[in-house]
């Protein structure tokens, strides 16, 4: 058993050692000996129609590339993502990828997969910490720029949104998780968006965990509590989804007497867009997929890569839904 | 006065009433209800209608935790109920047809109690600790879920099946009259037969009870079924609510609110006694505190702690302890003027 052990331990530094030393011939230290990449993906869950959307691209993409997915889903909680993480690491896969569930609380287990000589891309989301070198490069949205988009729309359209017409344009808003990136940056671009006009102002916020639940229980309250709410700002679709039912069973009509800006594009969200019970939605690519692998493949073959990647996203108007509607994928 | 006070439904009761004040406060029409396209609309008929789900969970658990168990797998066998009805509905070629949501309902409870078979043999017949045999519902459960939609939400467009958790039947919500209904059966079953007592006997002593002639590997079986029967009706109306099955997140943590229900409600974890209408206080404690929250606008980040907050002092005022500790400091004077 020790010995295992002491051999186990003494490989990591020899394994750090081959890649680091490879350098342009890596293909040999990165991959296998059967030449095909392993990859490692710790998704965040499948928490919305757009989560679901991003793991079939990275799924399909890798089947079709023949680089060997191996993937785990950490029902929306930082522990399990961290074993599965550790588990990569054991496995001696060759490239980790993950999408952290929150933003801290990840600088000890990436140190693991940089003793290990295991390089790491962040998708989607990233992590808050001071050292840099822990991964490769950041892939995803920006987050603060969603946000933004979606408050620069609401600063054009501030009177047409001042449904109540009082002059102050009430806006609501359905957080994601407490504590995860886009939930924090969409805050943020939102709020710095809409400080340009002094007539909007955000009335209550809570988090509805970006789930069509917890988009309905808080919509349900926040009806009762507060007066006036001319804008629904959602983080997500599917909270809006929920904020959609919410406001039709309080005997309002989604999209006239309340305005409903989300996040994200998925399909559900686009058909409600369509029917103009939501008024404006911001993109959100899902589909990292082919970036994703191209990357990993440029890592490991030791290429130098940008250390912040953005995916390219749109913003859709009702009309615009209308016409891109039938030919959405996810 | 001290009669009353000894009530077990006291403080769990008081505790509802402060928890509803506060919102009053914060929120002066609170209690305001009105009609609205034929049906009550208000904060009071939201907190019954997002609280039926828990109460039915927390009914099943109260009688799994009278023979001294306990059933963490709910929430996944809710999961699992919400998964299987939304898939069967929205591969069916009818899929607005009522027939169709009947059907789908059937086959999901039908799934639901069969699991609840699987945790009823592992504690009654193999003798597993009811915590470790229901935890392996519990992790796989989800799983299982997601394998039934394919890791996909499954949204579906069936007026009869939205209307188990969304609807209304003569202005009252269905899905409160239908917990409340499995509830008074449940209540007539235990209390006015044998029934209840034979289960608080083998929650006290299940190898003594069996000596004595109780059936007691049949009772446990019973209560897990009846538990996972629960939890899949509560599942129904979890998917049934948003028209969607969300085998991530419907059901997540509501065992935990349902042993937390219970327990408000004073039934003793150690088993062996058990109180239905403590049950349904605590269930409705734990909906208005969620409801709570964004009404009197607890910023997100902090209201874990505010939940975490309010559940300890509940908790601490039904210790009776920790009662007498308070209690005994502040009327000591009092008390020593009433014998002088």
């Amino acid at each position: 058993m020790l010995k295992k052990t002491l051999i186990a331990v003494s490989a990591i530094p020899l394994t750090t050692l081959a890649l680091t030393s490879c350098g342009s011939d890596s293909a040999a230290g990165g991959t296998d000996d059967d030449g095909t990449i392993t990859m490692g993906f710790a998704q965040v869950g499948a928490e919305s129609g757009w989560r679901t959307a991003n793991t079939k691209s990275i799924q399909e993409t890798a089947e079709a590339e023949g680089i060997d997915l191996k993937f785990s889903d950490a029902q929306q909680k930082q522990e399990n993502q961290i074993k599965a993480i550790r588990s990569y690491i054991q496995q001696k896969v060759d490239i980790i990828a993950f999408s952290p569930v929150v933003e801290t609380g990840w600088d000890t287990v990436l140190l693991e997969a940089k003793r290990a000589g295991i390089p790491v891309i962040l998708t989607d989301r990233a992590v808050d910490s001071e050292d840099t070198s822990l991964y490769e490069t950041f892939l995803g949205s920006d987050f603060v720029l969603e946000g933004e988009k979606a408050g620069e729309w609401l600063v054009e359209n501030a009177a047409e949104a001042d449904v109540d017409g009082d002059g102050d344009v009430n806006v609501v808003e359905l957080q994601g998780t407490t504590g995860a990136a886009p939930a924090i940056d969409r805050k943020t671009g939102f709020e710095s968006a809409i400080a340009a006009d002094d007539s909007i102002s955000i009335g209550a916020s809570q988090t509805g965990d970006f789930t069509r639940d917890g988009g309905k229980k808080v919509m349900e309250a926040f009806l009762k509590s507060e007066d006036g709410i001319d804008v629904v700002f959602a983080h997500n679709d599917d909270m809006g989804l929920g904020a959609i039912e919410a406001i039709e069973a309080a005997g309002l009509t989604p999209g006239k007497d309340v305005k409903i800006i989300t996040i994200d594009a998925v399909k559900d969200g686009m058909a409600a867009l369509a029917e103009g019970k939501i008024s404006f939605i911001v993109e959100c690519n899902p589909l990292l997929g082919p970036q994703l692998m191209d990357l990993a493949k440029k890592v490991l073959a030791g290429e130098e890569v940008p250390e912040r990647v953005v995916t390219e996203e749109t913003t859709f108007t009702q009309e615009q839904a209308k016409e891109v509607l039938p030919e959405r994928q996810y | 006065m001290r009669k009353v006070l000894a009530h077990q439904l006291v403080w769990p009761t008081t505790a509802l009433a402060v928890l509803l004040l506060v919102n009053v406060i914060a929120t002066p029409t609170f209690f305001d209800i009105r009609m609205q396209d034929g049906h009550l609309y208000g904060s009071l008929i939201d907190i019954l209608r997002n609280g039926a789900p828990v109460l039915l969970v927390a009914l099943g658990m109260t009688l799994v935790i009278a023979t001294r168990g306990i059933d963490l797998s709910v929430g996944a066998v809710a999961a699992i109920s919400g998964a299987v009805a939304c898939v069967y509905i929205a591969g069916s070629p009818e899929q607005g047809a009522a027939s169709t949501a009947i059907v789908a309902c059937s086959i999901a409870l039908a799934v639901c109690v069969g699991l609840g078979l699987w945790n009823g043999f592992l504690v009654s017949v193999l003798g597993i600790q009811p915590i470790i045999a229901t935890l392996v519902l519990m992790t796989a459960g989800r799983g299982l879920a997601m394998l039934v939609t394919d890791g996909q939400i499954t949204t579906v467009n069936n007026d009869a099946f939205k209307r188990i958790g969304a609807g209304f039947v003569l202005t009252v919500p269905l899905s409160i009259v239908i917990a409340l209904g499995v509830f008074c059966l449940a209540a007539l079953v235990t209390r006015r037969t044998a029934l209840g007592m034979l289960i608080e006997s083998v929650g006290i002593n299940p190898e003594a009870s069996r000596l004595a002639g109780v059936r007691s590997r049949t009772i446990i079986w019973t209560v897990y079924v009846f538990g996972a029967f629960c939890a899949g009706v509560a599942g129904l109306m979890i998917a049934s609510n948003t028209s969607a099955a969300d085998a991530n997140s419907a059901g997540l943590w509501i065992e935990l609110d349902a042993i937390l229900a219970v327990v408000i409600g004073g039934t003793s974890l150690a088993g062996g006694r058990f109180s239905l209408s403590g049950m349904l206080v605590g269930a409705l404690f734990i909906t208005t505190l969620a409801t709570t929250i964004p009404t009197i606008g607890i910023p997100a980040e902090t209201n874990y702690l505010f939940k975490a907050v309010v559940v300890i002092v509940v908790c601490l005022i039904q210790s009776p302890k920790a009662r007498a500790a308070l209690w005994v400091r502040r009327t000591a004077p009092l008390a020593g003027r009433a014998t002088a």
